[in-house]
């Protein structure tokens, strides 16, 4: 039956996690930004809240809630409100955990798992995108060859955040290329492993906070068990596809928070003797990005039902998440259009969202849901 | 309760069944019906009436059912689904066929404004006979030839004279308003003022009758789309109705009051949301087409692949695809307001001005994407991208639908944003 209602449980994680981002991350965001640097408070704090250790099975030292794709996305656009950069680095481990959670085989799931069931912050790293202009998770030229008992990955990778930080590191690559999804596997890769060369921090145009690294692979050999699922492999599309709405929610998020500053800097700041938001040309803008924020979240939220439901929702995922990209942009450009010069600055909160809001047409396979 | 996109198995059997007379019944008769405009499928409207009158006529009229009702209802805290079926019922008909849709028998938002705001009498009095064996229709007139959405401005008068109400004005763009008063023995539901200096306090909805000497049909639009549905112009001259034919109180309370004009109004609460599912199932229509055009050609369409290597035809109906599952959505969700007695006037104009304006877009996209067989008039492309642009326009265009959100979301007053 048809119900736009949260749970319970939802609404708690909801409350938990907006008291979260307002208190904690909102406020560090733009000193964050400008030092590159994440506060270490907002890590611990943001650990606590058990979002990733949480859905782990008791099994492997977790609380054994279940794995809702649906509560995640209801957690991250919280995050996203409080800070892009801080959210990602907070979830990055859960495209390891999670992956591993959900296709990982009985052995893997206890060799890594116990591992982010601690009570202070463990890094993990995922290894999706490449430095190309026209990067395509279903044609990527990172390959990983069988060699006997090995698997030997060649390829390069960036936007891999926490790589240095990190003590694994999920590498996605191609077993069949030319075979589209269906021929991309997981290879859980130690990060000190021979032939895996992690470069200098990125420069990003945003999320600046967020530690990201380019990624060389060159002859990296590792065993067969290291391969997500060992020898069934891995539903990578499943995967992306978890990615993807972990991503829309961020941008949800983000935009949402976006939204409210252009609507209150439109009561507030007066031109011509009105508030500029009693002018058409800007009530407009913000009817229609509100329009859009709230369209955005319930493709997410459909979508990531379906996942729950145990429904094919692989296109409904992509969907989302270039919709989300498009109306992230739309929605922070306008934020700036709206606070005219002042968007322009540095003091104002809309420069950054707006240069975050221009990766999500980038970002894929950083965090997961 | 908990976030859920699954229709029960009622709703969905609705939706199915609903689906096949489109297909069946309403689909192959569409193109006849808007080449002969003013025409009417007598034989489907009789039908419709028979076997499915009051559950059709429910559908339309559910709005102003489920206001009234709210209060008593949220006591009970017992899940109501009657906008949703609405909803869900009307894009699968308009799926078949905006024009003839928009021209089946039922109380229209004549009807929803009597179930809004009548008494019990003036309800059994005017509603009953939409329940009967032949085909009856409601109607609402409100624009004026200098009255649009600016209903403010409304000038035509009723002024009471002894026990009778005495109109004087013109009424255009009434849908249904031949169906209602020619056709049938319907009515109208006339916004008329009985104080101009009152403003919008002054503004009060009467119920006329069909064969109201005074009253005159004057003309018959033809239109760029849903021809099959009647769009007349009413004039009243010295038009006599019975004073209980008014709905709400007759007083002019003080001008900043104008809590009867908002009840009315909040009728479209109710209604924008079934306006997008008008919209949504004519946009659907289109996608359809196109998806089953190139299935037949073989043409694959990849979800999922990064957007730079899609052709300029899959990104194109993806963003099609995208729009209106959103447009569907949030109508969804301010119908799901609605039955949950929560108020919606927000997400209604949201759901409106989304559908609206996707509609319009998907359907001119589509038509473009089809080339000829978008253009030609042997196919039903060229029409859905008529007929859909109504959906921008009627119950408020996007323009006020936005309006109305961005007053809402600055919380700013009509006359601080106008």
């Amino acid at each position: 039956m048809v119900s736009f209602e949260l749970d319970d449980e939802q609404k708690l994680v909801q409350e938990t996690v907006s008291s979260f981002a307002a208190d904690l991350m909102e406020p560090a965001m733009r000193e964050s930004d400008e030092s590159g640097e994440i506060p270490q408070e907002v890590i611990a704090k943001g650990w606590e809240l058990g979002l990733l250790g949480g859905c782990i099975p008791e099994e492997y030292e977790g609380f054994g809630e279940e794995l809702s794709a649906l509560t995640g996305v209801i957690a991250l656009e919280e995050l996203g409100w409080g800070d892009l950069s801080m959210a990602m680095h907070l979830m990055a481990p859960s495209m390891l955990v999670i992956s591993v959670l959900d296709q990982g085989t009985e052995a893997q799931k206890k060799q890594y798992l116990p591992a982010f069931c601690g009570e202070e912050y463990k890094a993990a790293a995922s290894a999706l995108v490449e430095p190309y202009y026209n990067f395509c998770p279903s044609a990527m030229r990172a390959v990983a060859e069988r060699d006997g008992d090995e698997y030997v990955i060649n390829g390069k990778k960036c936007l891999v955040p926490l790589a240095k930080e990190s003590d694994h590191m999920l590498v996605f690559a191609a077993t069949n290329p030319g075979m589209g999804f269906s021929g991309v596997d997981g290879f859980i890769v130690p990060v000190g492993t021979k032939g895996v060369e992690i470069g200098d921090r990125e420069k990003n145009m945003g999320i600046k906070a967020l530690a990201t690294y380019p990624v060389n692979f060159k002859d990296c050999r590792v065993p067969l068990v290291c391969r997500l699922g060992e020898e069934e492999g891995c539903d990578f599309l499943r995967l992306l596809s978890r990615s993807r709405l972990a991503l829309a929610a961020l941008a949800v998020g983000m935009s949402r928070r976006a939204l409210e500053h252009s609507r209150d800097y439109a009561t507030q700041r007066i031109a011509f003797g009105e508030p500029i938001g009693s002018r058409q040309a800007i009530a407009f803008m913000i009817a229609e990005m509100a329009i859009e924020v709230d369209a955005t979240r319930l493709l997410v939220w459909e979508a990531a039902w379906r996942c729950d439901k145990g429904m094919d929702f692989e296109k409904e995922a992509a969907l989302a998440k270039n919709y989300a990209a498009d109306m992230a942009m739309m929605v922070c450009d306008r934020g700036v259009q709206i606070m005219g010069g002042h968007g322009y600055i540095r003091d104002n909160p809309v420069e950054l969202w707006f240069r975050n809001a221009r990766g999500f047409a980038t970002f894929e396979g950083m965090v997961m849901v | 309760m908990t976030i859920d996109f699954e229709l029960s198995p009622r709703i969905k059997a609705t939706k199915n069944m609903i689906h096949m007379f489109a297909e069946s019944a309403i689909r192959p008769i569409a193109r006849y019906y808007d080449e002969n405009e003013h025409e009417k499928p007598w034989d489907l409207l009789n039908m419709v009436q028979k076997f499915m009158g009051g559950g059709m006529a429910g559908a339309f009229g559910a709005g102003g059912e489920e206001k009234k009702a709210e209060g008593e209802e949220a006591k009970e805290k017992k899940p109501r689904e009657t906008n949703l079926a609405g909803a869900v019922t009307i894009e699968e008909i308009f799926w078949g066929d905006a024009g003839i849709a928009l021209s089946f028998p039922g109380p229209g938002l004549g009807g929803a404004a009597v179930q809004a705001s009548g008494t019990p009498e003036q309800k059994e009095k005017f509603l009953a006979r939409f329940r009967g064996d032949k085909p009856v229709w409601g109607a609402m007139a409100i624009t004026e030839p200098e009255a649009g959405s600016d209903t403010a401005n409304i000038k035509t008068t009723a002024v009471l004279d002894g026990d009778e109400w005495v109109l004087n004005g013109e009424k255009i763009f009434v849908t249904s308003g031949k169906s209602a008063l020619e056709d049938s023995e319907g009515f109208v539901v006339v916004w008329a003022t009985v104080d101009r200096s009152a403003g919008r306090a002054g503004i009060k909805p009467f119920i006329v009758e069909h064969g109201t000497p005074g009253m005159q049909i004057t003309k018959i639009e033809d239109k760029l789309g849903i021809r099959c549905s009647d769009t007349v112009s009413i004039s009243f001259m010295d038009c006599r109705i019975p004073k209980e034919n008014i709905l709400g109180s007759p007083e002019v309370v003080d001008k900043t009051k104008t809590e009867g004009f908002k009840k009315v109004m909040a009728t479209f609460d109710a209604t924008r949301p079934l306006v997008a599912a008008m919209a949504i199932g004519v946009g659907r229509a289109a996608l359809d087409f196109i998806k089953e055009t190139l299935k037949e050609e073989g043409v694959e369409l990849r979800y999922g692949i990064n957007p730079h290597r899609m052709t300029s035809l899959e990104r194109d109906i993806m963003q099609m695809e995208a729009d209106l599952k959103a447009a569907r959505l949030l109508t969804w969700r301010a119908v799901w307001m609605l039955d949950n007695g929560l108020r919606n006037d927000l997400q209604a104009s949201m759901a409106k001005a989304k559908a609206g304006l996707a509609v319009t877009r998907i359907t001119q996209k589509a038509v473009e994407l089809m080339g000829p067989l978008g253009y030609s008039r042997e196919y039903l492309l060229e029409k859905w991208m008529r007929d859909s642009k109504i959906n921008d326009i009627f119950e408020g265009t996007g323009q006020i639908q936005l309006l109305v959100t961005a007053r809402r979301i600055l919380g700013f007053t009509r006359e601080q944003l106008k």
